[in-house]
Formats: structure tokens, sequence, C-alpha cells
């Protein structure tokens, strides 16, 4: 529809999850019109986001660091672990407070459908991590949906034989939803409530 | 405003924007659709609880200018609930509901054949009523049934003379005698066969009572057949769970 440079930045805009070509073209046109100024700092800072952070190595969050924030802090408590979809899931989950321990962010939720199963997420590493430290509990944090229903189901059954406690946030939370939408007192309140997994 | 209502099975779900979802529907008269479910990521609204993989609801749509848009659902059958909870069940659900998109060629072109197998499918796999795998074989043997690409399982499928015969081909449309067969042809057990054609003709109990070996041999001639008229295949099949769980086969 649109020839040239303006024709390549909405393709590109387009391409960005949750942008529809209509989206896509008013970000271009707001862009267009913006200040010079304004779309260099955002130049910039996509440039810097890009080649600073990357993954933490030990539970995969993002981090500027090779280890990240929370991997880094020793007051954190080592023998629980997390487990969370996507690195925004650890924001929504620390805002509760509720939690001390660290996290292991998946990358995903298994849904064969899109080509996703275990081999596409980070499973091997957090089976490496129980292995080799001192796990007690992992509370498994993966969306209310039914793709982290499944999900859940999956590491459940892999985990139960290292003799580890497995719970899985209670229900009250928006079933559908995605974690990182729930309140911080519904989310809390899941935490508190969490069941342990019965396979 | 132009509404209509109608049966569906939600194939599957995409986010859109901040809160919303675009849903795949198999419907019982108005074909494969997409259509937009407002704020359903965000709100508490049992909407969203409604319109995930694999329910069977009852719903009403808006027709929209590009997608349409759904004004209401009501459950009729949830079975999101049991297959997520059993792994085995919610991969072969999967290629189920993945058989739906792509066993439908435009969206809009009624496919109440394809419909009525899914919901039959996941209702046989919610309740159990067969072995996991067996649904799904019997489910992508009849797809490709409806789709005009049934193998034959007994007489020959080039000259008809009847069987059953040794040799199985891909390109020759299943079985085929001595005389038809196409150089590159399996030969299959002689029970295998008839799993295929009792799962095709819906004989139950008798394939209920296959040994697993046939099963597997199946399976393997079905994803073979399916990758041979299915472009592509099924992004979905090699994720199904074939074998009994172990921790160390899993890793
Ligand atoms: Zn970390
Ligand atoms: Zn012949």
């Amino acid at each position: 529809m649109y020839e040239g440079v303006i024709g390549q930045l909405i393709d590109q805009l387009g391409k960005l999850p949750g942008i529809g070509p209509k989206s896509a073209q008013r970000i271009a046109f707001h862009l267009i019109q913006s200040d010079r100024i304004e779309v260099e700092e955002l130049v910039e800072v996509l440039r810097t986001v890009r080649e600073k952070v990357k993954f933490c190595q030990i539970c995969g969050n993002v981090s500027e660091e090779i280890e990240c924030r929370i991997c880094r802090d020793p007051r954190r408590d080592l023998s629980t672990i997390c487990v969370v979809e996507e690195s925004k899931d650890v924001v929504a989950i620390e805002r509760t407070r509720e939690f001390k321990g660290r996290y292991h962010v998946l990358g995903g939720a298994i849904s064969p459908i899109d080509g996703i199963g275990p081999e596409q997420l980070r499973v091997k590493e957090l089976l490496a991590r129980l292995a080799n430290t001192a796990i007690v509990e992992v509370i498994i944090a993966t969306d209310p949906n039914l793709e982290g229903e499944a999900t859940a189901t999956y590491l459940a059954r892999l985990i139960k034989p290292m003799g580890i406690t497995i719970s899985r946030l209670a229900s009250g939370l928006p079933v559908g939803g995605d974690l990182e939408y729930a309140d911080e007192v519904t989310l809390g309140r899941a935490f508190e409530g969490r069941r342990n997994l019965e396979f | 405003m132009a509404l209509y209502r109608d049966q569906a099975v939600v194939l599957r779900t995409h986010k859109l924007g901040e809160a919303d979802r675009i849903i795949t529907l198999m419907t019982k008269s108005h074909g494969r659709l997409r259509a937009v479910a407002k704020g359903v990521r965000r709100t508490k609204s049992k909407f969203g609880a409604r319109l995930e993989p694999a329910s069977h609801v009852d719903i009403q749509l808006y027709v929209g200018k590009s997608l349409d848009i759904v004004v209401q659902v009501e459950s009729i059958e949830n079975y999101g609930d049991v297959i997520s909870a059993d792994y085995q069940k919610w991969t072969v659900a999967h290629a189920i509901l993945e058989g739906g998109e792509r066993f439908t060629n435009n969206e809009h072109e009624p496919a109440t054949q394809q419909f009525l197998l899914i919901t039959g499918a996941l209702k046989a796999l919610a309740h159990q009523s067969h072995d996991p795998l067996l649904i799904l074989d019997a489910y992508l043997l009849r797809s490709l049934s409806i789709a005009g690409f049934a193998p034959s399982t007994a007489d020959c499928s080039i000259c008809g003379e009847i069987g059953p015969h040794k040799y199985f081909s891909l390109v020759g449309g299943g079985s085929v005698c001595p005389r038809c067969k196409p150089s590159a042809s399996a030969t299959p057990n002689p029970a295998t066969l008839q799993l295929m054609g009792d799962l095709l003709s819906g004989n139950w109990n008798r394939a209920d009572l296959s040994e697993v070996k046939s099963r597997r041999e199946a399976s393997g001639l079905v994803a073979a057949y399916l990758q041979w008229h299915l472009e592509r295949g099924l992004k979905s099949l090699p994720y199904v769970e074939r074998n009994v769980f172990t921790t160390e086969s899993a890793i």
C-alpha cells in the first residue's frame, strides 16, 4: 500500500506481537510526525536493549549481567523455585512481595499446535537446577489457562520422582487470563493458598 | 447489527493487542472462522475460560468488518480441564485441533462433518473411551476420508481386486495387489491393516482389542499417509506422546 521506506517501517512494526496492520500504520505516522530527538532516543534505546540485555544463566530471566539481580541476591531463599512462563511474570510476582525464593523462566508454555514442545522451553535447564541444588519446593506459576495447566501437568510428572514438593498457584486467578494482569492482592493470595500437585 | 449463533469448538487462540484474543473456531454450520474476543485476558469474566482451546460452546457472533466479534458464549462441554490434566491427551487434542484447521481449506466454508469428527474425538478423549492414540488415528483417517483420500485397507485401491493384499502404498492409495503395486510399497502386518479399516469404519469393539504392535504400525502408516496428502503434515504430530512415560525418556 505504502511504497518505499514508509512501507518498510509499517511492515517491520507489523511483525511486533499484538500489532496489526492498522496499529502499525498509526505508529508509523506517529513516528513520522514526531520530534526528531524523540525518535533518536527510541532508536538508541532499541539498540542498547538488544546489546545489553541478556538472559540470566541461572534462571533465564532478562538481565544486564550474566546472573540476574534476583539470583545474585544472597537474601533470597535457595530452597524454593517458582517456575513462570515469561520474564514479565517475574515482575508481576515480585510486586506481591509474597515470594522469597528464586525463579525459573521457561520462555513460554507447551503448545504443540504452535510447534512448541518441552525441547523448545528451558525444561532441561530446570531439571539440571533441581538435580544439582538443595531445592525443597517448586511452585508452578504458569498462566491460568489451558497451555499453562498442561505445562504444569507435564512438569509435575517430571519433577515428582525427584522427591521435591510441587505446588500450583491457587485458583482465584482469572481463568483464561494472563498472569501479568492479575492484581497484586489476587496473585498474593494465590501464593498463600497454593496447593500441592498430586499425580 | 448482523448477529448469528452457532455451535463451535475452539481450535486455537492468539493474543491480540493488550487484552483481546483472536479465537479460531470450527463451527457446526459456518465452517472454520476467526473471531475477536475482547478483553478476555484482563477481566474476570468467565468469557475467557469458555473460549479456551477444545471448548465446545454455543456462541453468538456479530459480523465485523474483517473478523467477526464474539458477543456471547455459553459452554456446552468443557473438555479442556480434563485434557490439560493428562499430558498425552493434551498433545493428542492439539493434533486434532490443528487437523481442524488443516483439513478445511477456506474460512466460512461449511464443514459440518469435520466439526462432528472433532467434537466426537474430544468427547472420547475426555471420557477415556479408547486409547488416546487410537482416537487420534481414527480422527486422522476419517478426516482423510472426508477429504477424499481414504486409504484402502483391504481391496486393491487401483484395480479393485478383492483383498486383503500384502502391499500398502502411500502413492497408490493404500492396499494394492501384487500386479498394481508401485515399486515402493510397505508390507505391513495384516492385523495392522485390519485395525486401520476398523478405525475408518468405527468398529471400536475390535479396534480396542488390537495389539500394541499393530497400533504402533498403524500410527506410522497414518502419519506417513497424512504427510503425503497434507502438505507440510501436522506440526503437532511429532509432539504427540507415544510412549509410556518415564523421567529418563522425557529428558
Ligand atoms: Zn536469574
Ligand atoms: Zn490391483
